[in-house]
């Protein structure tokens, strides 16, 4: 097959195109990230009077900071809790939709509208039906003889962020997966089907193993996304209490540098946060990538 | 890291608004709602009665998202001239020397007469520097003050006007109205910090910090672990563990104004400021207002209890023109009549004697009952060391700890005093850190 390729005869014009999208990321991007890895080296005072050089020593007062430790630990079992959640419930409702023949759009359509929700819209509804006082689930578990207390139970509280920062990622989870399940050939399902095996066993056996690199692809999409994502979810539901039970690292960072004015530290810590993404992005495509089957 | 970019560009898109004939004047402040509406309507009066300036009131959200803007405005160069500042950022703006044009001085250059002894002296206590200056004009002041449910204490057969005058009262009577069913929890408080911390070290003269309270300088350290804090906290626990008290949540603990409006607690402690929505919010129910209680074996004559609330600093970088206006519209703030509308309207303290004398003279005291419990209570006693008020740098994240630390001790992590000392010591570690930042 003749494949047609674009060459350009002048040199500057590739460059002039990209320029746009290169202004973006070293404004937008590099440039705070870079300001960013300055300032976490040094120690300097609100109004940015002084600014004084002080190497490593937010590095060390974080890794030697009880707080912060336990707010890396939490985020991980946030971030591992909410893609794994919002991965299973999104499957599970492209496996669904995806058998049905006339009602399908429609319930493509309905599922797909929580994405539609803000953040932190989606945190205040949560929050409304988690309400200690007025909300209509603790009503429920009242009857189950669960008290629910989010204000002064962390482990309501995680529970809570889960439960409203997974709900909004469902529907993206959602449609990648209905159109995964689409392009699954019709040619195997059909061999399988002919074959003997039932929907369940073709769907774990078939559909399953070739939906690995949307999965994959999910998997870190979602693990971003509740790593830095969720800021909106936690300050509009829990804000990050009680004692710090749902302070995950990137609320921490506004914490300390918004509300506390510690800007060093907290530079330290978005640092930290981009170099643990590097690193999981890095391990995802390095080891992950291997494994799966395309 | 986005954020600094992004709060400049909202600073840039807010300050290009000027070039009029008048010369304009920006204030930045955080009164939303109500407040809001009124604070809008005092700059508009100011306005109208003269034409060479003109004030901008812009609100910037809370109180620490009005801070940040205004900091990292003045990063940016794009500074209000005014902005309003809570006192828990005193500390912060006292040692942003050059950032900050200190309202005498302003007033002093601009031949604008300005004198200390006409306000309340509390209210300059807390905002005058070692050598008695005022650095930040006094706007909105209150201090806590307890409210009841005059109905639920006749339902529980109480007398509904004798309101508990010190703690051991507040536990017989919650007692009393938890177990008659008048309702479903006695007690509860706004600001678990504010209130059930840092007032009731005042109140009881016991220390909240060493040298003075953090006004002799940054090198102070918190102390607020004593055995009066320790009881405090844990009777808090123990009565909650009974039923008697509930928790109102974080920081402002807004859920315990709700819980008080739907008559499911009796008793609550907030800001004065609250008055007016208590009074709003109280349909079916009469309310009434008196002192903080205290302990009596604690103390004998309670000592007067410490402010809160926000002044006025004017920001360096503007031309002179501008600090005229500011100074002009200072003048204006502290008029008699437009300081005893904007207390008599908010339920904020008066700042100004002469706008005191002024409601009093217009019988607004006698007409309204419980209005001036918290002048009475804030001007009670000779201030002491430790009832002047508190002044700690990194006091908004200090308050945060305080707040996590009583959340620990609620639920069953922590005894009062474990509690009250990891918030000592982990707020130490934050006023180390302000040290270390501002000295060099």
């Amino acid at each position: 097959m003749d494949t047609k390729r674009t060459t350009f005869n002048n040199r500057l014009l590739p460059y002039l195109l990209l320029a746009p999208q290169l202004a973006i990321t070293l404004v937008f991007f590099i440039w705070p990230a870079a300001q960013a890895v300055k300032s976490s080296f040094e120690r300097e005072d609100p109004f940015g009077f002084s600014t004084v050089f002080v190497g490593l020593t937010h590095y060390r007062q974080l890794f030697a900071d009880p707080n912060y430790l336990d707010a890396l630990w939490r985020t991980a079992v946030f971030a591992v809790s909410v893609t794994v959640l919002s991965m299973m419930l999104g499957l599970a409702f492209a496996a669904a939709v995806d058998r049905l023949a006339r009602s399908a759009k429609v319930y493509t359509t309905l599922l797909v509208w929580p994405y539609a929700v803000a953040p932190v819209v989606a945190g205040v509804l949560w929050w409304f039906l988690f309400n200690t006082s007025t909300g209509l689930l603790p009503f429920f578990l009242e009857r189950l003889g669960i008290r629910w207390d989010h204000d002064l139970n962390g482990t309501h509280a995680m529970i809570l962020i889960i439960i409203a920062a997974a709900w909004k990622q469902i529907s993206y989870n959602f449609l990648f997966f209905l159109a995964g399940l689409q392009s699954v050939p019709q040619s195997l399902i059909e061999a399988a089907a002919i074959d003997g095996s039932g929907p369940v066993r073709r769907f774990f056996t078939i559909s399953l193993p070739l939906l690995s690199p949307t999965t994959f692809f999910l998997f870190i999409i979602n693990v971003n996304y509740t790593m830095f994502d969720t800021f909106p979810i936690v300050d509009a539901t829990t804000g990050g209490g009680p004692a710090q039970a749902t302070t995950t690292l990137v609320y921490k960072v506004y914490q300390d540098g918004y509300v506390g004015l510690n800007i060093g530290s907290s530079s330290a810590q978005s640092v930290l946060l981009m170099l643990i993404v590097m690193l999981l992005t890095f391990v995802q495509f390095r080891f992950v990538e291997r494994r799966v089957q395309y | 890291m986005f954020k600094k970019l992004s709060m400049a560009a909202i600073a840039v898109a807010l300050s290009a608004t000027s070039s009029l004939a008048a010369t304009e004047v920006t204030w930045w402040h955080a009164m939303g709602g109500e407040l809001g509406k009124k604070l809008e309507e005092i700059a508009q009066k100011f306005n109208e009665s003269q034409s060479d300036y003109k004030v901008v009131p812009v609100y910037k959200g809370s109180y620490p998202e009005t801070l940040t803007a205004a900091i990292a405005a003045f990063r940016a160069g794009q500074q209000p001239a005014i902005v309003q500042v809570f006192e828990v950022g005193t500390g912060t703006m006292m040692a942003a020397k050059g950032a900050v044009y200190p309202v005498y001085k302003l007033m002093a250059d601009e031949g604008e007469p300005f004198d200390t002894k006409t306000f309340l002296s509390p209210v300059t206590g807390y905002y005058s520097d070692t050598q008695g200056n005022i650095l930040s004009l006094p706007f909105n002041s209150s201090t806590p003050i307890m409210y009841y449910n005059k109905d639920v204490f006749k339902k529980a057969g109480l007398d509904p006007e004798v309101a508990p005058k010190t703690w051991k009262e507040v536990e017989e009577f919650s007692r009393k109205i938890v177990s008659s069913g008048a309702a479903k929890c006695g007690l509860t408080s706004a600001w678990i910090t504010w209130v059930q911390t840092e007032n009731l070290s005042a109140v009881h003269d016991k220390p909240f910090g060493t040298l003075q309270n953090g006004f002799g300088g940054v090198k102070s350290e918190f102390s607020f672990n004593g055995p009066l804090q320790t009881k405090h906290w844990a009777n808090l626990k123990k009565w909650q563990d009974e039923g008697l008290f509930k928790y109102g949540g974080p920081v402002g603990g807004d859920q315990a104004a709700t819980m008080f409006y739907s008559q499911e607690c009796a008793i609550t402690m907030n800001s004065s400021a609250g008055r007016a929505g208590v009074i709003n919010n109280a349909k079916t129910f009469t309310p009434g207002f008196a002192p903080l209680p205290y302990y009596d074996d604690e103390i004998k004559e309670p000592k007067n209890s410490i402010i809160g609330g926000a002044t006025l600093w004017v920001l360096n970088g503007k031309e002179k023109a501008t600090y005229k206006g500011v100074a002009k519209f200072f003048s204006y703030l502290s008029k008699p009549e437009v300081q005893a509308d904007w207390h008599q309207f908010t339920g904020y303290l008066p700042i100004t004697n002469a706008a005191y004398d002024l409601g009093q003279k217009q019988g607004y005291y006698a007409k309204n009952p419980g209005s001036d419990i918290a002048i009475k209570q804030i001007t009670r006693g000779t201030p002491s060391e430790n009832s002047k008020g508190v002044r700690f740098g990194n006091f908004t994240q200090v308050r945060t700890i305080v707040d996590e630390e009583f959340q620990a001790l609620l639920a069953n992590k922590k005894d009062a005093k474990q509690a009250l000392d990891s918030a000592v010591q982990r707020g130490n570690a934050l006023l180390r850190e302000f040290e270390a930042a501002n000295s060099n």
